[in-house]
């Protein structure tokens, strides 16, 4: 099940935890594996540990003309794409009184118009060889709404509704789009929470644990997967019961 | 028949599927091949690729039947 040797799959983010998870999953069920980000180091340490079959293609996902050559990139060192994982993603809270409009741009080109501008270029190429998974990772926020984040909630509320468009368009030529939406994921900033922090958040979270980003990449995983075909316009929430949506 | 419009006919009749026949220069994409609009993005990328052009979108509007592919590309194909 979920094999993927012989799949072309770009992920943005990849140095983040969440993205090297994905990144790790998907190259060790056999996939060639394109790592985008922004710090290179990261990205070459990254390719060097998990080995072959991976490329590293950066991109600065605010810059639009990088945005636009990031998949040609990824075509072209892998020989095609088959699988695009938009991960990426950015936060520039403030109370919504507070808001600049820089922040609430920053956050919406990044996490919702660079996925919009990736997914264009690579559904053009899926069309072509009537077969693709896009998975695009939004978060439970999107849902539920968060106070101090009515930029990133908008963002990635807009990735599952632009998914759903997309999904119903290219659904016939066997392609998916679909969302993977996190709850609390272990992360450098939960690891800054002091314990009773973490505690008042755990009180909302029925599996008593935060989530990880091998929890994500799981979700990731499996709607990447050619076995699930016929999953399309979904969102797979991996909360651990926080918001059961 | 020019080769141009020999090989937009062979690509409409693989892409959507129908009878050679069917593929006359006024045939409709849409109306009379049953083409929907997806197919008809398809068809003007596979055109592009055949034939070495790019098609902006505003002429891809203008071509709805294959008589109007033909003439396009006999107009602005590279190769």
């Amino acid at each position: 099940m979920f094999d993927l040797s012989g799949r072309k799959a770009l992920v943005t983010g990849a140095t983040g935890g969440i993205g090297g998870a994905i990144a790790r999953a998907l190259h060790a069920q056999g996939a060639e594996v394109a790592l985008s980000g922004t710090r290179r180091e990261a990205l070459d340490a990254l390719a060097g540990e998990l080995g072959g079959r991976t490329h590293v293609v950066p991109a600065n996902l605010s810059d639009k003309e990088a945005v636009e050559g990031l998949v040609p990139a990824a075509e072209a060192a892998m020989g095609g794409l088959d699988i695009l994982v938009n991960n990426a993603g950015i936060t520039r809270d403030n109370l919504f009184m507070r808001m600049k409009d820089e922040e609430w741009e920053a956050v919406v080109a990044v996490n919702l118009t660079a996925s919009f501008r990736l997914m264009r270029a690579a559904v053009k190429t899926m069309m072509r060889r009537r077969y693709g998974r896009i998975v695009s990772i939004g978060s439970v926020v999107g849902t539920t709404g968060n106070p101090g984040q009515g930029n990133y909630a908008a963002s990635k509320a807009g990735l599952v509704g632009m998914s759903k468009a997309l999904a119903a368009e290219v659904a016939s030529r066997n392609i998916t789009v679909n969302c993977v939406a996190p709850g609390f994921i272990e992360s450098p900033m939960t690891d800054a929470l002091n314990d009773k922090q973490r505690e008042s958040i755990l009180a909302n979270v029925p599996a008593g644990r935060l989530g990880t980003g091998r929890d994500v990449a799981a979700a990731v995983l499996y709607l990447a997967s050619e076995e699930a075909g016929y999953v399309t316009g979904a969102t797979l929430h991996v909360n651990g019961g926080m918001a059961m949506i | 028949m020019s080769d141009i419009a020999e090989r937009v006919k062979k690509i409409v009749v693989e892409h959507l599927g129908v009878d050679a026949e069917k593929v006359t220069d006024n045939a409709n994409f849409i109306d009379d091949l049953g083409a929907d609009s997806l197919d008809t993005v398809e068809l003007v990328m596979a055109f592009e690729e055949e034939f070495g052009v790019e098609i902006p979108d505003d002429a891809a509007e203008t071509i709805v039947t294959v008589g109007d592919a033909i003439k396009f590309l006999e107009k602005n194909a590279s190769a």
